[in-house]
Formats: structure tokens, C-alpha cells, sequence
């Protein structure tokens, strides 16, 4: 197997440059005229973005044929579900204003802030399952089963942005592009494996 | 069978391991910084609000509004940098923060308002001529978006009431119709036919038109509107939402029945023709009670009418606000 450290240390880096940067713009009051929306704004975009990234690790693996990319998936969907936890601090605390009536309220009468608070909800069991351990304790079978659940909470972000624009949808309908492409992907990979992936080239022995 | 020996390699062919490990580690450093800036080019190119924007002219003689059509704001105005870089004006960009440097070549010169409709002298005007029909005046309004957002605007220009009074209206008029700009050589969502149905279109009542709060603007803190503000001239109704307001006319015409708006078009479950500032009555996606005020830290509460109340109450007596939102 390939080594990954490496990489992953790369794509560790590269996933922490938004929230580095964010945070940047914020002490030097470059977030423009209306600082907490863009924050919203970007991390949710960050969220949904990271989410359908992890969704591509596993159709691009099995296009390629390098079935060691799937070391990169935990840390991608981790990254979601960390900007998504941070889209719901910063709506909290400044849209909010730290007022917890004031989001029950929400999530009761506004369908959109309902549909994404049940997107992050699903995304908390999938990020405490995400440990070695977890993995080994649920056994193989039921955790993929779960995770799968995934697929939900990420078109539920998709919908939750969809349903938030006035009148350009241009955006989140193009998450959602992404998102049924890889999801149709899975389908079809399920079915019809032999032509829609390709054999890892085994030049090694698999080290366990 | 011949076996290769070792020595067959000679050692001073070896790499060094000492070179070989300081190249990988280059290579990885190299690869490292490189992706780095890439998502960091990447994340300035798509998260970073711009600074740019077409500059305003000093206006001459601009003079107070007078206290008594005029209510007086305690509050601080907000800094001319936000109320020129958070705009809506989706012709250009549906990203309030991109508005400003896509407009920044926006033409003003030349252009003519045509005014139509059931009037008895209809009559196109040149922009230069048109501002001159009544004296230019600050006034310091309040502005509150229908996304729940409000700034407070020193705006230059006149009442609407002296450009209708010009034209003269006809007894059967009974609204006002204004129609912007659609340009698809200057305007990317023009171009591409995307988001709203074009020309944007707004109306008012006739009494709302004549209301002496009801503005036409050509400025902002004294100079010209930039483009992204309306230029060259805009309508400004301080007790509506801000879509109300819409932005380089170039066609005003006055008719005896309601006439279609553009955000009532696409939506007419949210909004409606009307569109006066009601903290109780929700947008069905969100609360309209509180709003950001832009440049202050935490919410405030929203006001009815938008705290125009004692003016234009009036207008609306027996009307349920609630049904014409």
C-alpha cells in the first residue's frame, strides 16, 4: 500500500487555508459591509463543498484504480462537518444572537434552517463513528450502512442552500449536480462493476 | 546463469542518501507550497469581497431637507465604502459584494427618461435636464432590505411629486410604473437571460408616487450615485423594502390600473406589491422582526413602516397589511 502520509499532510493543509484565511479577513475587518452573513455564507459553501469532495473519493478511486485514496476520505468528511459545525456557531451566535429560543424558533417555522439543521444533525453519528475503533466495533457491514447516510446530509445541505437564494440558483443546483453524479456513480458501479472500474495494478504485496 | 554481482554497481554511482533525501524533501516542500497557494489563490478568487468601484462627483449645490417633511435619524450613517460595495442589483451580479467593480463601466451619458403614460404633457427627458426640475437635497433615510439587512443612506435628489407634477397626470391615473435600464452589453445576467425576467419593473400607487418622502435620487454623501447604487437615477421609497427602489430608470409611466412588479413576478407568494416594512409580518423563509444593521455588531429590532410611521400611516388606512403585503 502506498504510503499516504504524505499526501494527507497536504490535503490537511489545504483544507485549514479557508478557515486560516477567514479568520484573517475577520481580525483585519475584511469580511466587508456585512461580516457575520459572509462568514455564514463561506462556511456553509465550505461545508457542503468538503462534503462532496469526500463523496468523490470513492468513484474517483475506483475510476483510477488506485484503491489507496481512500485514506484521504475520513479527513475530507471531517473537514465538512467541521465548517458545517462552524456555520452553526456563527448563525447562532451573531444571527442569533446567541439566542437558543430564537433558533428553535427557526428550525420550527423556517423549512429551510429545519432541512440544514437536520443535514448537520445526521453528520454528528457520522463523525463520532468515524474513529479505527468505531469502524472495527460497528463491524465493517453496518458502518458502511451508515455512512451512507452521508449522501442524505449532504443533498439536504444542497436543498437547505437551494432554498435559501432569492432567485439565482445557480449554485446550489450545481452542488447538487455533483452530488447526484457521484450518487449515481455508486449506483451504477453496484450493478455493473466491470465497466466502471478499473483494476488496481497489484505491483506490491499488500501490506495489512 | 549469470548472476550479477554487486560490484558491478560502483559505489561512487550510489546517490547519496544524504542528496536523495534532501531532493524528496524539496519535492514535498515544492508540493506543499503549491497546493497551498493554489487553494489560497482559489479561496481570494471566490471568498474575498473587492474594494473596487466606479467613483462619484461632487454635486453642487446640494441643500438640507427640511425638518419638517423630513423626520431627523439619530443614528450613525453608514460608512459610504459599505453602502458602495453591498448592493443588489442582480442585472450585474446576484453576489451583493461583486456589484461594484462588474459596474464600475457602467455608461450614464447619455441617457433620457422617457415619462408616459395617462399624462397630459408625456415628454422625454434628457438625464441633465431632468435633474434640474427641483432643487437637489440631502436626505438622510433609513434602508431596509427585504433580507433582513438596513443602512442609513444620506441620498441626494428631489420628490418624485415634481416630476409628476411636470408631466401633469390625468384623473384616471391611479399608478406609476418605472422600468430600468436592460442592457445586455453592460449587464452579464442581461446578457445571459438569467435569474429575473428582464427589464426589472416596480410600481407605486399614485398617493405613494406623490408621498413628499418618495424620492427620485442622482447622488449619495454629497456626489453622484455610483453604478451600483442606481446611477444616474434612482427611486428611493424609505418606508418599503429596498427592491422598491428601483435603479436607473429610464421609463416612468403613470396608468389606472396596478402594474405587474418584477419580484411579484417571480414570487408572488413572497413578495408582494406593496412591500412596505412590517416587522410582523414574516418573509415565509425567514423573520423580518430584527434586522443587521450594516456596521454594527448584533441585530436591532425592525420598525413599522421602517419608523415612518407618523408619515405615511395614512396611506393605508382600512388596508390589511397582512393580505397586501
Amino acid at each position: 500500500m502506498k504510503d499516504t502520509r504524505f499526501i494527507r499532510f497536504v490535503i490537511f493543509v489545504n483544507a485549514s487555508v479557508p478557515l486560516l484565511l477567514l479568520l484573517h479577513d475577520t481580525y483585519y475587518h475584511r469580511l466587508g459591509a456585512n461580516p457575520s452573513e459572509f462568514a455564514i455564507r463561506t462556511t456553509g459553501t465550505l461545508a457542503l463543498l468538503f462534503l462532496i469532495i469526500s463523496l468523490a473519493v470513492t468513484p474517483l478511486r475506483k475510476v483510477l484504480g488506485q484503491p489507496w485514496m481512500i485514506k484521504f476520505r475520513r479527513m475530507l468528511g471531517l473537514f465538512g462537518f467541521f465548517y458545517a459545525g462552524l456555520h452553526l456557531l456563527i448563525y447562532t451566535l451573531l444571527d442569533r444572537s446567541a439566542s437558543l429560543r430564537a433558533v428553535i424558533e427557526d428550525v420550527t417555522k423556517r423549512p429551510f434552517i429545519t432541512v440544514g439543521m437536520a443535514s448537520f444533525l445526521l453528520l454528528v453519528p457520522l463523525a463520532i463513528t468515524s474513529t479505527q475503533k468505531m469502524i472495527k466495533r460497528l463491524g465493517g457491514k453496518r458502518w458502511n450502512r451508515l455512512h451512507r447516510l452521508v449522501y442524505v446530509a449532504a443533498a439536504g445541505g444542497a436543498l437547505h442552500y437551494y432554498m435559501l437564494v432569492k432567485a439565482d440558483t445557480r449554485e446550489p443546483l450545481l452542488f447538487a449536480a455533483a452530488l447526484a453524479v457521484f450518487l449515481l456513480y455508486r449506483v451504477a458501479n453496484k450493478y455493473l462493476p466491470k465497466y466502471t472500474e478499473r483494476k488496481p495494478a497489484r505491483t506490491q504485496p499488500r501490506r495489512a | 546463469m549469470l548472476i550479477k554481482r554487486s560490484e558491478e554497481i560502483k559505489a561512487s554511482e550510489i546517490t547519496d542518501k544524504g542528496v536523495y533525501t534532501s531532493r524528496r524533501l524539496f519535492l514535498r516542500g515544492a508540493a506543499l507550497a503549491a497546493t497551498t497557494l493554489g487553494t489560497g489563490w482559489l479561496y481570494r478568487h471566490f471568498a474575498t469581497p473587492s474594494q473596487e468601484s466606479a467613483a462619484g462627483e461632487k454635486i453642487a449645490d446640494v441643500q438640507t431637507a427640511s425638518g419638517a417633511t423630513v423626520p431627523a435619524i439619530n443614528d450613525a450613517k453608514t460608512a459610504y465604502e459599505d453602502i458602495t460595495h453591498y448592493n443588489n442589483y442582480y442585472e450585474f451580479s446576484t453576489d451583493k459584494q461583486a456589484v461594484a467593480p462588474r459596474a464600475k463601466n457602467f455608461i450614464t451619458r447619455p441617457w433620457t427618461v422617457e415619462v408616459g403614460g395617462l399624462v397630459h404633457k408625456p415628454k422625454t427627458f434628457d438625464i441633465d435636464e431632468l435633474i434640474k426640475l427641483a432643487p437637489l437635497e440631502e436626505r438622510v433615510y433609513r434602508h431596509r432590505c427585504v433580507e433582513a439587512w438596513s443602512m442609513v443612506i444620506p441620498w441626494v435628489g428631489f420628490p418624485l411629486a415634481s416630476l409628476l407634477n411636470e408631466v401633469q397626470p390625468m384623473s384616471q391615473a391611479k399608478y406609476v410604473a418605472f422600468q430600468t435600464l436592460a442592457d445586455p452589453n453592460q449587464m452579464p445576467n442581461v446578457r445571459s437571460g438569467n435569474v429575473l425576467d428582464w427589464p426589472y419593473v416596480e410600481g407605486l400607487r399614485l398617493d405613494e408616487a406623490l408621498h413628499p418622502l418618495t424620492l427620485l435620487a442622482t447622488g449619495l454623501y454629497g456626489e453622484t450615485l455610483p453604478p451600483q447604487n442606481g446611477a444616474p437615477l434612482r427611486l428611493v421609497v424609505p418606508w418599503k423594502y429596498g427592491f422598491k427602489g428601483a435603479k436607473s430608470i429610464v421609463k416612468i409611466r403613470l396608468l389606472d390600473n396596478e402594474p405587474p412588479t418584477t419580484w411579484n413576478l417571480a414570487n408572488p407568494r413572497e413578495y408582494g406589491f406593496y412591500s412596505n416594512v412590517n416587522p410582523s409580518v414574516d418573509h415565509p423563509r425567514w423573520s423580518q422582526k430584527t434586522e443587521q444593521r450594516i456596521g454594527e455588531f448584533g441585530r436591532r429590532d425592525t420598525l413599522m413602516f421602517n419608523g415612518y410611521s407618523e408619515q405615511v400611516a395614512g396611506l393605508y388606512s382600512g388596508l390589511d397589511l397582512r393580505k397586501y403585503f
